[in-house]
């Protein structure tokens, strides 16, 4: 039985950097906690020989060619954007 | 207390391809802002990255040089963390199955002797994009033309124990990407930048201690000075009794001193899970060998040669095969000359101090390799003497043309006439009657005061062989 408390699925929307509810915690935890039972019980499952899986599809990834078939569409994108000056995109100030 | 110091390094190496490693944007470098980041760089919904093939064949070329096993099926995983300069809120990278596992090179040490360093693996993935801090109205700007830029992070095992070792394995990885040409090396540019991970432990401990990670250091001699810094700052703390934090430090060139750069409580948790939009990369062992036949001669192998061949010493062979572009200019230069020590005292004499002066590199030496070879050519056939060589180089690297219009022009050609020579001797003996005197009565150093006159009135042009012989000849009683 795997048991998440309030301060491990804080810690997780933080990183997700998703906003919730105090209110909505218990839920969360119980839900989460649900899940990491499922996980356990997949767990006990021999799987030695088993290759890991990396995709569902039984396929390969198919290579591109190292050719530029892009042009600038600078203008067309930036007019999706908030905000924008000298050709930059304007986010809120961040600095390590 | 005796320590020891530990040092394993991160190296991100932009490859050199066109386009992106998910797209088919430019990757050219100096672009206004923002016009190569296409939809799949800006990570708008819907896209899907598409993988470039030449990634994965420089890649390989990378792993083969360094004599790593070549894992025939890698995988994308993403890395998952919040920046404004990573438009997915993820960085596509390998974590579990790297494209390059397990291989090694051998740094030559201040005495003498190699010492092994493991690189434990390398893997592929793509960079971010630009953040500028200043001057918008305390807001960042984001330029994205660099995210997708295909990388392959190198990483070392923790086998280097001074910071002197850390930079001749850097150097040593750097002339290898370059050799291969799956990258230009350019640091200025970003296309080559380290990351340092250094602890402390006792003298003869087995367990390592606690490491700061220097970021992004792109100089070698950036390299020495942060991590002899770091290993100060971590020497003082342990010293005086105190621990040392696990974090990222940044290191300030300026101020020659390291800083912490990330909060705790942000502490790395990437929750690393396979990308779903990208299938394995599969690669065949023929695959892989057909590459292994495309590589060129390596620094290492080029060195041996080298000495063994041309006969060159170990200090000469290894000077002039750091760097592929000085390796193949002096091949054109030996082979056209037919000289090896000849071309080899000119290249990493007079050639590499001009372009050492000047800031300018082989490739682009003004004076090339075929140049030079017209100029040696000269000296080999007598027409000029090496002296008068270095005069008409001067010349060749200002751009006054090849040897031969310099030569003409400024008529350096030297005099080998003997009766030319004898004049100017006769003269020399008349006006130094002392000096005749004192070498016939046996002071026969004077030779030298005597060759001197002479090369000096010939301007330099008359054969020095000649002249000593025919001195000789004259001064006898």
């Amino acid at each position: 039985m795997s048991t998440l408390d309030k301060s491990d699925v804080e810690k997780i929307a933080f990183l997700a950097r998703l906003g919730i509810d105090e209110q909505d915690i218990p839920e969360y935890a119980t839900n989460l906690s649900n899940i990491l039972d499922m996980v356990e019980q997949l767990d006990s499952v021999d799987t030695d020989g088993v290759k890991p899986m990396a995709h569902p599809l039984d396929a390969v990834q198919r290579l591109r060619a190292d050719v530029v078939t892009e042009s600038n569409d600078r203008e067309n994108l930036q007019s999706h954007a908030p905000e924008v000056e000298q050709g930059l995109y304007l986010v809120p100030r961040v600095v390590e | 207390m005796q320590w020891e110091v530990v040092i394993g390094l991160e190296i991100h190496v932009q490859l050199s391809t066109k386009s992106k490693i998910f797209s088919g944007a430019s990757t050219a470098y100096g672009a206004e802002p923002n016009t190569q980041a296409c939809t799949v760089d800006l990570g708008l919904p819907g896209v899907l990255p598409v993988f470039n093939g030449e990634a994965l064949k420089k890649s390989v070329m990378f792993g083969l040089a360094v004599g790593a096993k070549i894992n025939e099926r890698s995988v994308f995983d993403r890395k998952n963390y919040f920046y404004p300069d990573s438009p997915k809120a993820y960085q596509i990278s390998q974590l579990y199955y790297p494209i390059v596992g397990e291989g090694h090179i051998d740094i030559d040490m201040e005495d003498g002797t190699q010492k092994r360093i493991g690189v434990t693996r390398a893997h592929m993935e793509e960079d971010a994009g630009k953040s500028l801090h200043e001057s918008f109205h305390g807001q960042t700007g984001i330029d994205l033309n660099r995210a997708g830029t295909p990388l392959l992070e190198i990483v070392s095992e923790p086998d280097m124990r001074s910071a002197k070792e850390a930079v001749a394995y850097m150097r040593k990885i750097h002339s290898i990407v370059r050799y291969l040409g799956v990258s230009d090396g350019n640091m200025q540019e970003g296309s080559f930048r380290c990351d340092a991970n250094v602890s402390l432990r006792p003298k003869g401990q087995e367990e390592f201690g606690t490491r700061a990670e220097l970021k992004n250091i792109n100089s070698f001699r950036f390299v020495e000075k942060a991590i002899n810094v770091e290993i100060e700052r971590q020497m003082d703390i342990l010293e005086s009794g105190g621990t040392v934090t696990q974090e990222t430090r940044l290191y300030d060139s300026e101020k020659n001193e390291t800083r912490s750069m990330r909060s705790k409580e942000e502490a790395n948790d990437y929750r690393y899970f396979p990308d779903p939009d990208l299938l394995p990369i599969v690669i065949s062992a023929d695959e892989i060998e057909a590459i292994r036949a495309t590589l060129p001669e390596l620094p290492d192998d080029k060195c041996a040669r080298y000495m063994d061949q041309l006969g060159l010493s170990e200090k000469d062979a290894k000077a002039l095969t750091i760097d592929r572009d000085m390796a193949e200019y002096y091949e054109t230069v030996q082979q056209a000359v037919g000289d090896a020590k000849m071309a080899a005292n000119w290249i990493l004499g007079d050639v590499a101090a001009h372009n050492n002066k000047n800031g300018i590199e082989f490739k682009v030496c003004p004076v090339n390799a075929e140049q030079l070879s017209g100029l040696l050519k000269r000296v080999k056939d007598n027409t000029i003497s090496g002296k008068i060589a270095k005069e008409v180089f001067e010349a060749m690297y200002a751009g006054e043309g090849d040897a031969d219009t310099i030569i003409d022009k400024k008529g350096l050609k030297q005099i080998t006439d003997t009766g030319a020579i004898e004049a100017i001797i006769d003269e020399v003996i008349a006006n130094n009657p002392g000096q005749v005197a004192e070498f016939q009565s046996g002071k026969d150093k004077l030779i030298g005061f005597f060759v001197g006159h002479v090369m000096k009135a010939s301007k330099g042009k008359a054969n020095p062989g000649q002249v000593n012989q025919l001195l000789q000849q004259k001064l006898k009683p």
